[in-house]
């Protein structure tokens, strides 16, 4: 049974590439967080509208062994930080 | 120096030390920086790119108050085009609707709004100011531009009783954040530190409260609480680290790893007129002075803490001790907690509390 929500970036949340770095980041108050190329897949899809069941089935698309378990922990801390929220 | 030392990830930018406000614990240093010694419109806006270019993701637009540099506008575009997140440090006075609008049309992110206190009697004789019905609107305009918004309240003797008013008060403002932060004593707070200082049961009182009410609020507002360092066990883990992430550039162009530096009178303090920033990050005798550990003394040296608190706070050993490598003397292992124990049983109550020497210029002497 998995969270019945759609997850989506808090306001004021952006996603940029640092070329210092070399790095995908997420900036928001007080914050900067880099990205490992999970979470940023994971972020990309989090767009207010898709369940996370969804986000975990377009993964599968895209890459080989998408685990949801994986991408439930990615969009706990993500939320736990103050990026994501749930609508 | 077997120190690696990263690429900042913040500046503090203070544009200004102009102010409508008069707090008596403004972190400013005593000897404010006039408007004739401001760095220029060009000069900032080289001050933006040298900063992005070593690293810096965080832009803090402070001062004094910000909005009084007419070229505001101009200097959020630069930062935020060049991929910083910028957040505006404000008292909220000259934050007009058509202002607001116009920064956030530039790439404007965050609000930060300082509040003085729960209502406008108190906080307006805390901000010398009639300032606290203007902030509630600029809440609501912040809200009404979907900007996040966190509200910052520096806690005292003179408002500490009102610890729950003021969580209510940024919830109906619709805040994302709370930074409710005892106030820390340096610049203008250190000349005020015996009116500001709270009591211990001032202290006892807000706990539970803040406890609670972070509890509730959590997932709606967050509350940030920075306790009050004298009466703690252990120091503040002072900027995560000495020119380890943060740096601010002071309105003449001085550069300091903190915003309160300047009080370390051996410190030679660098400045970006006269050489470059990712000079003074990487290899300046300012940044490098308390990098790692190989700078600390007994008992920090040894001590299964000093990852953790890096020392504590250069400033107050600086200040209190007169030797910014000593170990803060917060820290119930320094063998000069002493000084601070004499400074807290010498506390006053509320009733008995100096009044205050607000801030302003010439106001010091």
């Amino acid at each position: 049974m998995t969270d019945p929500g759609k997850p989506r970036l808090r306001r004021g949340v952006r996603l940029t590439f640092d070329k210092t770095r070399a790095a995908d980041v997420v900036l928001f108050p007080e914050g900067v967080l880099v990205l490992n190329p999970t979470a940023k897949a994971v972020l990309g899809l989090c767009d207010g509208r898709s369940t996370v069941d969804q986000i975990v089935a377009t993964l599968g698309e895209r890459y080989a062994g998408v685990q949801e378990q994986d991408v439930t922990a990615v969009l706990e801390r993500l939320k736990v930080r103050g990026v994501v929220e749930w609508t | 120096m077997d120190v690696t030392v990263e690429p900042p990830l913040g500046m503090l930018a203070e544009l200004t030390h102009r102010c409508p406000l008069h707090c008596p614990y403004c972190s400013n240093p005593l000897e404010l920086a006039a408007r004739s010694d401001e760095l220029t419109t060009a000069q900032w806006l080289d001050v933006l790119d040298a900063a992005r270019d070593i690293g810096v993701l965080q832009v803090h637009m402070s001062g004094g108050e910000p909005l009084a540099r007419p070229d505001l506008p101009e200097l959020v575009s630069r930062a935020t085009d060049l991929g910083c997140y910028v957040s505006l440090v404000t008292s909220g006075l000259g934050l007009t609707e058509d202002r607001l609008a116009d920064l956030v049309e530039r790439g404007l992110a965050h609000v930060q709004l300082s509040m003085q206190g729960a209502d406008a009697a108190r906080a307006d004789a805390i901000a010398g100011a009639k300032a606290h019905v203007r902030k509630l609107a600029v809440a609501e305009l912040v809200t009404a531009q979907d900007l996040p918004l966190t509200v910052n309240v520096v806690l005292h003797k003179a408002n500490h009783d009102q610890v729950g008013a003021i969580i209510a008060v940024a919830e109906a403002m619709g805040a994302d954040r709370l930074e409710l932060a005892n106030t820390q004593y340096y610049g203008w707070a250190l000349k005020n530190r015996t009116a500001l200082m709270p009591t211990r049961e001032q202290l006892a009182a807000a706990e539970p409260i803040v406890r609670a009410e972070t509890e509730r609020l959590r997932g709606t507002m967050e509350i940030v609480y920075v306790v009050a360092d004298y009466y703690e066990p252990y120091p503040k883990p002072c900027m995560y680290g000495w020119g380890a992430r943060q740096l601010t550039v002071a309105p003449n162009g001085d550069v300091l790893p903190c915003p309160a530096a300047s009080v370390i009178e051996t410190l030679p303090i660098e400045n970006v007129l006269t050489r470059p920033l990712a000079d003074i990050w990487y290899r300046s005798e300012s940044f490098n002075a308390y990098r790692g550990d190989a700078w600390m003394q007994d008992p920090c040296r040894t001590c299964d803490r000093r990852a953790i608190d890096f020392g504590g706070c250069r400033c107050q050993a600086f200040q209190l001790l007169g030797d910014a490598a000593a170990t803060d003397p917060v820290c119930s292992r320094s063998p000069d907690r002493g000084v601070v124990d004499v400074l807290l049983r010498a506390n006053v109550e509320p009733e008995d509390a100096p009044a205050f020497v607000m801030r302003g210029p010439g106001a010091a002497r």
